[in-house]
């Protein structure tokens, strides 16, 4: 009997070469029957540690986007602030590991929106969502005090330089970029690229490549100086964010009461996101009319020209998704342009799909990609053009005034007002207004 | 009149804002709306698919975790229980025991342990397992298929996009839904499908 067996193995050995092969289920040997009283260990399966946290996440996410919107508009604290920002940092950072976040789940969202077949549960869409509808209501206090990656940087802050205006809205177009890619990129199934660069989660986790530490790690050295490089110059999710808290019914003011246009607040805040009073209108106002009316009659141009670029460019983008560039693969080896194969043509070659399959598969991703590239590039046409209209379009306001769009309702500008100083009991009125006089 | 037309134009901006406002906060409802009608409300999770799993090795390096949450499992119900394992003894390997240079694993992870004649069972150590699937290739190559890689869920962090289903060459892996987070054989497989 067992000579027998022995048999078996080594002639198995002889026919079954070492090959390339999908490991599959082959009944090779018998289930042997045991004479002792052995019994067989059953294999444990440990349910996933989601489920534990599923909603308490949610409850979190609520409650501090409701104590950061208390803080901000209601007891202007900035040490209340600050001290939820760092449990926040902690919870949603260290402790989640930095998944599940706001910013990424704009890429779950935009998959679900065009491809049927992915479905997100009710907490990524919440998750996706609240801070949203915060913005709508009380401004951006979730980027002040919530998000994990706003906090890491907002610690690192230790000496901030202005950042000249003219650089500021250069930069402050990257994010419209990043958004529109990692939109592409997601909807057309190529992957998540907001959390494949996130530059933090390296540190949350005590781990990540070479390349995601290197980013993180310049990024936060920068942040020393250029306060919240991420958040003003990169982050996608700040772009909706943005657009929300314009329309905020109540943010945050810099003055409780009324702006004495002291200047003292001027250069407190680290984001750049004050606006100075505009007393007069530009001198030269027929040019800036004039300016305007190209503009738009130039819009339609600047939208369909770029729509027609990023078309081409989606040629080269598409080589992201997994099954053209195997498409691609199989038929450069094909056609013997390349030889050897690869790891992804032969696992491709053993799944017994055919190579008609795979093309057809792959050039309805393109086609994909070619109508998301004209979208995608009309958007940031588009978004061009109205930032050149924004910057011509010069409304006139007499007081300091927090930036609805770029502001953060951190709270750090709230302490230079002079009229806050009094509303806290620190200072007489009569101080106050003698600041007032004294300017 | 300078002054009421600046109250004026106040007035309609703000109405402007109000009304933006309204309809930004209708185009997140709606979006969330279609969405969570869309949803089937449950979590999901990574799995990698054992069937077309081709053993590549790099589940051990690619998580982002620093000790891979991939794992080799054990069916035993699917186990020959051979003495001469091929999931646990090198190809040529001198003799048929515990000594260093006979096994495959290069962590010495899986634990033999004799039952009876002429059977052994292998336990899988998870401690020492580092997921690189040499011992899935063994077995699937040559025994029944009982040894095979699967995402532990006790270890992974469910990352929204997941690093190794990201550089997997057969696109093995896929989400799953949290209530059943394994994609399992042998009787435990079949006991979850049913």
């Amino acid at each position: 009997m067992i000579k027998v067996k022995k048999l078996i193995m080594s002639l198995n050995i002889l026919l079954f070469k070492p090959s390339f092969v999908l490991s599959q289920v082959v009944e090779r040997f018998p289930k042997p029957d045991f004479q002792s009283d052995y019994t067989r260990p059953l294999l444990q399966t440990p349910e996933p540690r989601i489920k534990l946290y599923e909603y308490f996440d949610l409850f979190v996410l609520i409650t501090a986007l409701s104590l950061a919107s208390y803080f901000a508009l209601k007891l202007r604290s900035r040490t209340k602030m600050f001290l939820l920002m760092i449990f926040c940092l902690l919870y949603f950072g260290f402790f989640r590991k930095g998944c599940i976040c706001p910013v990424g789940s704009v890429q779950n969202v935009s998959l679900a929106l065009f491809d049927a077949a992915y479905t997100i549960p009710a907490t990524v869409i919440a998750f996706f969502a609240l801070p949203l509808v915060f913005t709508l209501f009380f401004g951006r206090t979730f980027c002040a005090a919530v998000c994990p990656l706003g906090a890491i940087q907002d610690v690192v802050i230790f000496k901030p330089a202005v950042v000249s205006p003219w650089i500021a809205q250069v930069l402050g177009m990257i994010p419209y970029l990043y958004l529109g890619l990692a939109v592409l990129f997601a909807s057309t199934g190529a992957g998540f690229i907001i959390c494949q660069y996130d530059p933090f989660v390296g540190f949350f986790r005590f781990g990540a490549s070479f390349n995601m530490i290197a980013l993180g790690i310049s990024l936060l050295i920068l942040g020393t100086v250029v306060a919240r490089p991420y958040c003003r110059f990169l982050c996608p999710y700040g772009v909706i964010l943005n657009w929300m808290s314009r329309l905020s019914k109540w943010h945050v003011t810099i003055t409780p009461a009324e702006c004495i246009n002291c200047r003292l607040c001027e250069e407190s805040c680290p984001f750049g996101a004050i606006n100075m009073p505009v007393m007069e209108h530009p001198v030269n106002r027929g040019k800036s009319i004039r300016f305007l009316a190209v503009l738009f009659i130039l819009l339609p141009v600047v939208v369909m020209g770029n729509g027609w670029v990023f078309s081409r460019l989606s040629v080269p983008l598409s080589g992201q998704h997994f099954t053209v560039s195997l498409a691609a693969k199989i038929q450069s080896e094909n056609s013997g342009i390349t030889t050897g194969t690869t790891e992804e043509t032969d696992a491709f070659r053993a799944s017994g799909k055919t190579v008609e399959e795979l093309f057809r598969e792959a050039s309805v991703i393109r086609q994909k990609f070619r109508t998301g590239g004209w979208i995608f590039g009309g958007f940031l046409g588009l978004i061009i053009c109205l930032k050149l209209i924004n910057l011509t379009v010069i409304r006139r306001h007499d007081d300091y005034t927090a930036d609805s769009g770029t502001c953060f309702s951190c709270a750090r500008c709230f302490s230079y007002c002079p009229i806050e100083q009094v509303r806290l009991g620190n200072m007489d009125p009569d101080e106050a207004s003698k600041i007032k006089k004294s300017r | 009149m300078a002054e009421n037309d600046s109250k004026n134009k106040v007035n309609r901006r703000d109405v402007m804002r109000f009304s933006l406002n309204t309809f930004a906060g209708l185009a997140v409802g709606g979006v969330s709306g279609m969405l969570i009608t869309n949803s089937n409300s449950r979590e999901m999770v990574w799995q990698i698919d054992p069937n077309v799993c081709i053993q590549c090795e790099k589940c051990s390096t690619n998580c982002v975790l620093p000790q891979s949450a991939v794992k080799c499992v054990h069916s035993y119900s699917m186990c020959g229980y051979c003495d001469l394992c091929s999931g646990y003894l090198e190809p040529g390997a001198v003799s048929r025991d515990t000594g260093a240079e006979n096994q495959l694993c290069p962590t010495g992870a899986i634990k033999r342990k004799f039952i009876e004649d002429p059977y052994f069972q292998y336990t899988i150590d998870e401690e020492l397992c580092i997921g690189c699937g040499k011992c899935v290739k063994g077995c699937g190559s040559f025994g029944n298929g009982s040894l095979y890689l699967q995402v532990r869920h006790d270890l992974c962090l469910n990352c929204n996009e997941c690093s190794i289903a990201r550089s997997c060459p057969s696109q093995a892996y896929r989400r799953v839904p949290a209530d059943s987070p394994y994609i399992l054989r042998g009787d435990e497989g079949a006991k979850n499908s049913s």
